[in-house]
């Protein structure tokens, strides 16, 4: 079946209301107004008010109360508008969902699921147009998930829930009309990496809204000869390193393309871990494609500069392959 | 069992919905002088306002968030401000701004996406656009302690919505404020809805203004649509904040009459009926009505202004219109007062990928 990013979220939310009372949605504008993004439309007429919760404009508030819902047994959902203002809350996830287990000697246990758009080329200024993934990845006691396929943003809500830790979503916004065909087997190893495209050059690996732009650059590079092998990370924490290092033993070059800023990104990350296990197999130093290290500007010409594009990535191929 | 603390909270409202006063009025609301300036200023807001809306509309500014009906709130106030006191605005309150001095290409400059829209030639002691709900309460507090420590007699001033007002960052700004007694006011247009969640699902409280109370500010509510009540409610809270540092806050009660931003379409989730029901309580009409009734005002005069403020308007817009849009390099500009090497290459770098002809509308679509 053909669905969009968006409508196979919303499948995934509506499966997990009706297949587990302990499950409800809240957060800012996800009832009558359907979610800033458009996915919880129609859940409140379902599943009424107590489970499809609007909350008061308070990201510390509900973040916090998720916490406290999944300590009380409950299976919340907890939508944040967008990354940029989990900031507001990142007290409790980071002191408080990340730590609660370990810091109870193990007597609690915070089953929260928290999603969150992310990420920038919409127009929408840097504000609202940060790409903090790695601020989340970096944190110990969380799991961060990063769904860039239709089947993936299908699949990745029923193992996060089943997940006894808090798991983190990220919903890139340029991604939710992203339209392609549901497959049957939808369900997803919220484990382990994907390799998207096969081909034996380089590896090129990315995550969220840059995985078209990714899958993209190498349809232009197989135009011109060059094939490029392209790894989807999908799972930001813990990272799925044998995935990545076996790619890069076929290939023996790697291009990380991550829409965070350059200075102590998941690319910087990813490719400490390409030098640490293969560093042997490399012929050529790693690359990486990220974003210019500037507030993300409104204006649609800067934002595109500022952002990594299908030309950087095919420039940046053909730079480690030397043609 | 004894009673330890009481408070009550007082609602300003002198005139009624079709311009009558209710009672005695303050001396200002009785001065042509003084009124006719503000009258001026609403019905540019509103001027500028339906024009905004409608270059949005044709791909030549981005989200726009309309201030239509609380006219009364930002002009009220900020004709109350003395320019080297400071405005601390959250994204709806261009009606406080333009009596501020920001001028309407600025605005637009701003609401296009152009960062320079924000390097206000005029009000330059305000600050920008707060788009972080609430953070703008904290920095407020703040300036308003620097003011007091340098033995200034100036007060900041900071604009929120009713849904910010459930914000922690809020009550903590608050409570800054009147533990260091900062001359600080705070005003919460209380316009019933956050995007689409309506005032009773913000806050179990009969008001906002009594928030203020578990900070020990003194807080007041007020008909949000009567520019009068507004603006002596101000004038009294700033008088106050200047000379003694004490807080105030102003729940100014009133309706968002058009969509949360040009993204939105509040038909959704509210019944355009109500929405119908509340222009009747609409700020301008109000003030008009009052002039007529002082005798300052008729409909040649009424023509003369819809006249000056289109076309003030329209020269803003072809201003706009024909600034140049910022260049690649532009977005590695103010970052940091003097950029360092590292990013110097990195910008060199960037523009190598620059396509030659810098382009393209503005055109975000988020709230
Ligand atoms: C911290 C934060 N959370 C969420 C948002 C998204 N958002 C933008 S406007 C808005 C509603 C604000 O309502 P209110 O404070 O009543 O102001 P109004 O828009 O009515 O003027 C929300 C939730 C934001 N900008 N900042
Ligand atoms: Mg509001």
């Amino acid at each position: 079946m053909r669905m969009s990013y968006r409508e196979a979220l919303r499948l995934a939310l509506r499966e997990a209301l009706q297949n587990d009372a302990r499950v409800f949605l809240m957060g800012e504008d996800v009832g009558r107004y359907g979610g800033s993004y458009a996915v919880s439309k129609g859940l409140l007429e379902e599943f009424g008010p107590e489970r499809i919760r609007d909350t008061p404009l308070s990201e510390l508030g509900f973040v916090g109360a998720g916490v406290g819902a999944a300590l009380g047994g409950l299976r919340p959902i907890v939508e944040v508008m967008t990354v940029n203002f989990s900031l507001l809350a990142l007290d409790q996830i980071v002191n408080s969902a990340a730590l609660l287990r370990h810091m109870s000697g193990g007597q609690c246990s915070v089953p929260l699921v928290l999603r969150m758009a992310t990420g920038a080329g919409r127009q929408l200024g840097a504000q609202h147009s940060h790409s903090l993934e790695n601020w989340y990845a970096h944190i110990p006691g969380i799991r961060v998930l990063a769904p860039a396929t239709v089947a993936d943003a299908r699949g990745m809500l029923a193992p996060a829930l089943a997940d006894p830790d808090p798991v983190v979503i990220f919903e890139h916004a340029q991604l939710y009309n992203l339209e392609d065909e549901l497959p049957d087997d939808w369900r997803c190893d919220i484990a382990r990496a994907a390799v998207r495209r096969a081909g034996a050059q380089a590896s090129v690996f990315a995550y969220g809204g840059c995985l078209p732009k990714a899958l993209q650059a190498a349809e232009e590079l197989a135009a011109q000869g060059v094939e490029v092998e392209v790894v989807d990370l999908r799972v930001l924490r813990p990272l799925d390193i044998d995935t990545v290092a076996a790619s890069v033993r076929r290939t023996h070059r790697a291009v990380v393309v991550d829409e965070g800023w350059r200075s102590g990104s998941l690319a910087a990350e990813l490719i400490a871990r390409i030098v640490e296990t293969c560093f042997y197999e490399l012929d050529a130093p790693p690359a990486r494609v990220c974003s210019e290290e500037v507030p993300i500007p409104y204006a649609k010409h800067l934002e595109e500069a500022a952002l990594p594009q299908v030309p950087k990535i095919v420039a940046a191929v053909k730079e480690l392959l030397n043609v | 069992m004894s009673t330890v603390a009481r408070f009550h909270i007082d609602h300003v409202r002198f005139l009624d919905p079709q311009g009558e006063a209710l009672g005695p009025l303050p001396d200002f609301a009785r001065d042509p002088a003084q009124l006719v300036p503000m009258y001026r200023a609403m019905y540019l807001t509103r001027t500028f306002d339906a024009k905004a809306i409608a270059l949005q509309r044709t791909g030549k500014l981005g989200t726009f968030a309309s201030a239509l009906g609380q006219e009364a709130i930002g002009v009220g106030v900020a004709s109350a401000m003395r320019a080297e006191d400071a405005l601390f605005p959250s994204y709806r309150e261009h009606a406080a701004q333009l009596v501020r001095g920001v001028r309407i290409e600025e605005s637009l400059r701003y609401w296009g996406g152009d960062e320079r829209g924000s390097d206000f030639a005029q009000a330059r002691h305000d600050f920008p656009n707060c788009v972080p709900i609430g953070t703008q309460v904290c920095h407020a507090a703040g300036a308003a302690y620097a003011f007091k420590l340098r033995g200034e007699a100036r007060a900041a001033v900071c604009f929120l919505g009713d849904g910010g007002s459930s914000k922690g960052d809020f009550y903590e700004g608050l409570n800054f404020a009147a533990v260091w007694k900062a001359p600080l006011l705070i005003v919460v247009s209380n316009n019933q809805w956050a995007i689409s969640v309506p005032r009773s699902a913000q806050s179990a409280t009969a008001t906002l203004a009594q928030k203020a109370i578990a900070a020990g500010v003194e807080g007041v509510q007020v008909d949000g649509n009567d520019l009068v009540a507004v603006h002596h409610v101000a004038r009294e809270a700033l008088a106050k904040a200047r000379a003694g540092g004490r807080p105030t806050l102003i729940e100014a009660v009133t309706y968002r009459l058009g969509d949360h931003t040009t993204a939105d379409d509040a038909s959704r989730y509210r019944d355009p009926a109500v929405v119908q029901e509340q222009w009747s309580f609409e700020p301008l009409t109000r003030l008009r009505n009052h002039l007529v009734g002082l005798g300052a005002w008729g409909p040649d005069k009424e023509e003369a202004l819809a006249r000056e403020c289109t076309e003030t308007v329209n020269a803003a817009v072809e201003a706009y219109l024909n600034t140049p849009p910022p260049t690649t390099a532009a977005m590695f500009e103010h970052l940091f007062a003097t950029l360092p090497a590292a990013l110097v290459a990195q910008r060199d770098e960037a523009l190598r990928f620059t396509p030659r002809k810098a382009g393209g509308q503005p055109g975000g679509d988020h709230g």
